[in-house]
C-alpha cells in the first residue's frame, strides 16, 4: 500500500492524552490538510510522521514500509517548519545541500537539484546570500527549496505561511498550490487558517482535540459539516446557531420552533433525526437574508452592527429574545444600525444539530 | 534669482537649526554615561598611565624619593633571567591552559545541556568549585598531592608505581598548577557554552535530523558554527585571567622549583612587595599589560576574520 497509512496512533504527555487511537489513510499524490484549533495536537500528529516525535502507540507505514521507529532522516519525508529552520551560518545552496551531501549524493547531481529546485522558486540570485539577508517570504522558498531537492516521498509543512503577512501569505499559497501540481508529491499540511485549508486541500482532516473531527473535501466540508464543532469552524463570518424545538410536521420534515415563536418549516428530512425536542439550528450567514419586518416567516430582529467589506455587507441583527444573527447583505444594501428588518432563513441550506452536536442536513443540498 | 536665493538661505538656516537641536540633544545623553567614564578615568585610565609613568622611575620607598630612569627598568628587565623564565611560563601556562578550557568546557557543556534532574546537579557540582577561594583549592589539591600521604600518593602506591611528587618536578610543577585552576574555575567556560547552546533554536536540530546529519556532522556544521562567537569570548576571558596566574602558583609551589613555576605577576609582586623595587615592579606590568593586548588583538584579529569567512 503506498501513501501513507496511521494505524491506532497514541500520544501521550506524561498522564497527557493528546492523541488518542488516531487512524488515518493518506492517499499518494493527495494534498492533505490538518485543520484545527491551536492546541488540538496538529503539531504533535506531522512531528510523529516525521519521526521528531515518539508514537506512544500505533504504527505509522509510509510508501508500504513500517517507519514507527526510524530515525527521521530514513524516512524519506521532508519537512519545511513554521520558523524556517534554516540553517544561519550557510548559504542557501549550502542549505538545500547539507542533507544531500549528509546522504552522499553526487556532487554534480546535487547541483542539477539545488539549481532546478532554485530556478523553480525563484532563489536563483540568492544562492549565496545567508538567511539573515533574507526577507522572511524568501526564507520560506528556501526552507520549500531544502525539502524539494531531497525528492522525498511526501512533504509536511507545519503552518509554513503563519510567519508572513497577508499579501504574501496569500502568494505562497498559490505557489504551493503550483507546486502540488507540477510535483504531485503528497503533501501534508497543518493550519488553522480555513482559507488556507479550503484552497489548498484535496481533504481536509478538520481535529478537535486530537481526534478527527470529519474528513472530506473541501466543499463538502463547507456543506455537509458532521458535527457542529465543524460547522462552526469552517466558514467565515462563522454560521449562526440557534437553540429551537422540534415541533410535530406531517410531511416527512422537520419543523422547529425559534425561540421566540417562529417556526421554521426545514427541508432536512424527520427520518433518522433523534426524537428529542430540544435541537440546535445552524445556518451560514449567506443563506440569510435581509426583508421587511412586516412579511410572514420572518425573524425580527434589530441591525446593531454593520459590516460593508465592499463586495459584500454583514448585518448583525439582534433578533427579539437577545440572540445575535449574522446576515450576508447584498453589496449595495441600504441596511443601517438600528434598523428593524426581518430576516429570511433559506430553508433548503439549514442544518440541524441533535444535544451531541451530530448534524443532519437538508435534502436539496446538493454536494459540490 | 534672489528670491530663490533667499529661499535656499532660509531653507539652509532650517537645516543649521534642526542639526544644532540634534547635537544638543546629544551632548544631553552624554550625562548618562558621565558617572561610568568619571569611574572609568579615576579608577582605569588615571591609574594606567600612572604605572606607565612609575616604571621611568627608580623609586626608593625608605626616603620616599623618585628620580627618573628612563628606559633603564625594561633594560634591567629584559636581561633579568628570572624574569624572561616568568614571562616564558606565562605563555606556557595560557597555552596549555586556555584550549584545555575551551574543549572541556564546551565537552562539560554538551554534555550537561539537557533538562531534568541529573543535569542540573551535576552542572551546580561544576560549577560549584568555582566560589571557592585560592587558599582553599590549593589546600585541597595540596592534601590530594602530598608526598607518601596524599591521595594522588595512596592511588599511586595501591597499583605499585612509585609515589609521583609533581609539585618538586621542574617538568610537571607548572602544567599541575594548571590542572588546578581548571578544576578550580571550569564552572564559568561550562556556563557561557550552555548559555550558548541553549540559544540554537531546537527546530534547527530537528531539520538536521531530518537531513540525515550524524551526531559529529551536527556538532560540526549546526553546533560549533552556531556558538562561534562564545568560543572566541570565552578564549578571551581565559587568555585575560590565565595571563595573571598568581596565587595558585604563590601557595603551592612559590614559583619553584629552579623558578619553573614563577608566572609574571608573582614576578611583579616579589619585586614590588618583597623587594620594594617600585619602578622595577611596574615595568614588567607594563610588559604583562602590552603582552596581554597584543594576545588580545591576535584573537579578535582571527575571530573576525573567521566571521567574515
Ligand atoms: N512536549 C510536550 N509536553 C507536554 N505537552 C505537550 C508537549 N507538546 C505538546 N503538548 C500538548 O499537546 C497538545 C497538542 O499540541 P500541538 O503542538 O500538537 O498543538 P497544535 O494543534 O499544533 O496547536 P497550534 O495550532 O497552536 O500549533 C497541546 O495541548 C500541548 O499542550
Ligand atoms: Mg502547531
Amino acid at each position: 500500500m503506498t501513501g501513507i497509512n496511521l494505524r491506532g496512533i497514541d500520544k501521550r504527555y506524561g498522564s497527557v492524552d493528546v492523541i488518542n487511537n488516531f487512524e488515518l489513510q493518506i492517499n499518494p499524490g493527495e494534498f492533505l490538510v490538518f485543520l484545527g484549533p491551536s492546541g488540538c495536537g496538529k503539531s504533535t500528529l506531522m512531528r510523529m510522521i516525521a519521526g521528531l516525535e515518539e508514537v506512544s502507540a500505533g504504527e505509522i507505514h509510509v510508501a508500504g514500509r513500517d517507519v514507527t521507529h526510524l530515525a527521521p532522516g530514513a524516512r524519506d519525508i521532508a519537512m519545511v517548519f513554521q520558523h524556517y529552520a534554516l540553517y544561519p551560518h550557510m548559504t542557501v545552496y549550502d542549505n538545500m545541500a547539507f542533507g544531500l551531501r549528509n546522504v552522499g549524493v553526487p556532487r554534480d547531481e546535487i547541483d542539477r537539484r539545488v539549481q532546478e529546485a532554485a530556478r523553480m522558486l525563484e532563489l536563483v540570485p540568492l544562492l549565496e546570500r545567508k538567511p539573515v539577508e533574507m526577507s522572511g517570504g524568501q526564507r520560506q522558498r528556501v526552507a520549500i527549496g531544502r525539502a524539494v531537492v531531497k525528492e522525498p516521498l511526501a512533504f509536511l509543512f507545519d503552518e509554513p505561511l503563519s510567519n508572513l503577512d497577508a499579501a504574501l501569505r496569500g502568494r505562497t499559497r498559490i505557489e504551493l498550490a503550483r507546486l502540488h501540481q507540477r510535483l504531485k508529491t503528497t503533501m501534508i499540511f497543518v493550519t488553522h487558517d480555513q482559507v488556507e485549508a479550503m484552497t489548498l486541500a484535496t481533504r481536509i482532516v478538520v481535529m478537535n482535540a486530537g481526534r478527527i473531527e470529519q474528513l472530506g473535501r473541501p466543499m463538502e466540508i463547507y456543506h455537509r459539516p458532521a458535527t457542529r464543532f465543524v460547522a462552526g469552524f469552517i466558514g467565515s463570518p462563522a454560521m449562526n446557531f440557534l437553540d429551537v424545538d422540534r415541533i410535530e410536521a406531517p410531511n416527512g420534515f422537520v419543523a422547529v420552533r425559534l425561540p421566540d415563536g417562529t417556526t421554521v418549516q426545514t427541508s432536512v428530512p424527520a427520518a433518522g433525526l433523534p426524537t428529542q425536542s430540544k435541537l440546535t439550528l445552524g445556518v451560514r450567514p449567506e443563506a440569510l437574508s435581509i426583508g421587511a419586518a412586516e412579511e410572514s416567516d420572518v425573524l425580527v430582529g434589530n441591525a446593531e452592527v454593520v459590516e460593508r467589506l465592499g463586495d459584500q455587507t454583514f448585518a448583525h441583527i439582534a433578533l427579539r429574545n437577545g440572540e445575535l444573527v449574522i446576515v450576508q447583505a447584498g453589496a449595495d444594501s441600504t441596511i443601517s444600525v438600528g434598523d428593524l428588518v426581518g430576516v429570511r432563513l433559506d430553508h433548503s441550506a439549514v442544518h440541524l444539530f441533535d444535544q451531541s452536536g451530530i448534524a443532519y442536513h437538508a435534502q436539496a443540498r446538493s454536494v459540490a | 534669482m534672489t528670491v530663490a536665493m533667499k529661499v535656499e538661505a532660509s531653507a539652509d538656516r532650517i537645516q543649521a537649526r534642526k542639526r544644532g537641536a540634534r547635537a544638543g540633544q546629544r551632548w544631553g545623553n552624554a550625562l548618562f554615561i558621565l558617572p561610568f567614564l568619571v569611574v572609568y578615568l579615576l579608577m582605569l585610565v588615571i591609574p594606567l598611565f600612572k604605572g606607565i609613568w612609575i616604571s621611568l622611575l627608580e623609586v626608593d620607598m625608605l626616603s620616599n624619593s623618585a628620580d627618573f630612569v628612563g628606559l633603564d627598568n625594561y633594560v634591567e628587565l629584559f636581561s633579568d633571567e628570572i624574569f624572561i623564565g616568568a614571562v616564558l611560563n606565562t605563555f606556557y601556562f595560557v597555552l596549555i591552559s586556555t584550549p584545555v578550557f575551551i574543549a572541556l568546557g564546551l565537552a562539560l557543556a554538551l554534555a550537561l545541556n539537557r533538562p531534568g534532574r541529573t543535569g542540573a546537579t551535576l552542572r551546580a557540582i561544576f560549577f560549584g568549585s568555582s566560589v571557592l577561594s585560592v587558599t582553599i583549592v590549593t589546600l585541597v589539591w595540596k592534601l590530594v598531592l602530598m608526598p607518601h600521604h596524599g591521595m594522588l600518593a595512596n592511588i599511586t602506591e595501591s597499583v605499585g608505581l612509585p609515589s609521583l611528587s609533581l609539585l618538586t618536578s621542574e617538568t610537571w610543577a607548572l602544567p599541575t598548577i594548571a590542572v588546578v585552576t581548571v578544576w578550580w574555575i571550569i564552572g564559568l567556560p561550562m556556563m557561557l557554552f550552555l548559555a550558548a547552546l541553549q540559544q540554537i533554536p531546537r527546530e534547527i536540530y530537528e531539520a538536521a535530523a531530518l537531513d540525515n546529519a550524524s551526531r559529529w556532522r551536527t556538532l560540526w556544521s549546526i553546533t560549533l558554527p552556531s556558538i562561534r562567537r562564545t568560543v572566541a569570548l570565552v578564549a578571551i576571558i581565559e587568555v585575560i585571567l590565565q595571563f595573571q596566574l598568581f596565587g595558585q602558583a604563590q601557595l603551592m609551589t612559590q614559583g619553584g622549583p629552579n623558578n619553573s613555576s614563577r608566572p609574571i605577576v608573582q614576578f611583579i609582586y616579589e619585586a614590588g612587595f618583597r623587594n620594594w623595587e617600585l619602578g622595577y615592579a611596574a615595568a614588567a606590568s607594563q610588559v604583562l599589560f602590552a603582552m596581554m593586548l597584543v594576545a588580545m588583538a591576535f584573537q579578535v584579529w582571527l575571530s573576525s576574520r573567521k566571521q567574515a569567512y
